[in-house]
């Protein structure tokens, strides 16, 4: 069972969020002792992902959580945006694949650096993204 | 509005990003180094990201874009000090950063630099012939 010690919230609404955002994240993987690799990994997916709740989404709320299961740790990062919403979500999550001018590589290799990726969208409600990376992940 | 600054150096442009960008500030940098490129006549352009703690998917491609858009301005680029963890990041994200040339360090990428434009040396107008 997922036990969550400490939870924050942060306000997307503007790119230069993203920085303070990114560093809020690191801080947190610190504070449990995740690997230099895994905090790369997930501070680069949470870039990916909040930079899409911005161009999609035109912001929202993310929430930063600290999870313990048994003995293990982790950080669990949720992305909540009131945007269009994602039409075909097996589409956006293939390699290449974008509506927008980017490569195509934001949802799928988001996944890849994540242990957990979870993706929920209605389309006119918006898209909610929930990703976790173990500490030993 | 923040800059990142771009220094010449003899026929190479240096850029060293000391800060984690967002991404305004990378396109800027994108534009603002082509432009310096026309109008340095630079053949060479460095970029050093041994400080940046991440390169996401945005950020490879406009480092991949200012490779081939210097290219087309008949200058080389090379990215230097990227750090480990942001190599297996990358290729495990799924980008390769085509298009630019890498080396370990400014002093390897200098090098490198070197060699790729060496064979125009003679003709470079910014040489002091006069005896």
């Amino acid at each position: 069972m997922k036990i969550v010690l400490n939870k924050d919230a942060m306000l997307i609404v503007k790119e230069q969020d993203v920085v303070p955002f990114r560093n809020r994240v690191k801080e947190y993987a610190v504070k449990i002792g995740m690997s230099l690799v895994n905090q790369t990994k997930l501070i680069t997916a949470a870039s990916e992902l909040v930079r899409n709740m911005l161009k999609y989404g035109g912001g929202g709320q993310t929430l930063i959580e600290v999870i313990t299961q048994g003995r293990d740790s982790g950080i669990r990062l949720t992305f909540i945006d009131k945007g269009p919403g994602i039409k075909n979500i097996a589409d956006a999550m293939k390699d290449g694949f974008s509506t927008g001018k980017s490569l195509g590589l934001g949802l799928p290799g988001t996944k890849r650096l994540v242990n957990e990726f979870d993706i929920k969208s209605v389309v006119g409600e918006g898209t909610t993204v929930t990703i976790l990376k173990w500490k030993h992940g | 509005m923040d800059r990142i600054p771009i220094l010449r150096m003899g026929r190479f442009l240096l850029v060293t990003i000391q800060i984690d960008l967002y991404d305004r500030l990378a396109t800027n940098l994108e534009s603002d180094l082509v432009q310096m490129v026309n109008k340095t006549g630079a053949r060479g352009v460095l970029i050093d990201i041994s400080a940046l703690s991440i390169v996401d998917s945005f950020m490879g491609r406009i480092l991949g874009n200012i490779g081939s858009m210097s290219k087309i301005m008949d200058a080389e680029t090379v990215v230097v000090g990227m750090q480990p963890a942001v190599a297996i990041t990358l290729i495990e994200l799924g980008l390769e950063l085509k298009g630019v040339h890498t080396a370990l360090n400014v002093e390897k990428g200098m090098e490198l630099l070197q060699e790729k434009i060496g064979a125009d040396d003679l003709d470079d107008p910014d040489e002091d012939s006069a005896e």
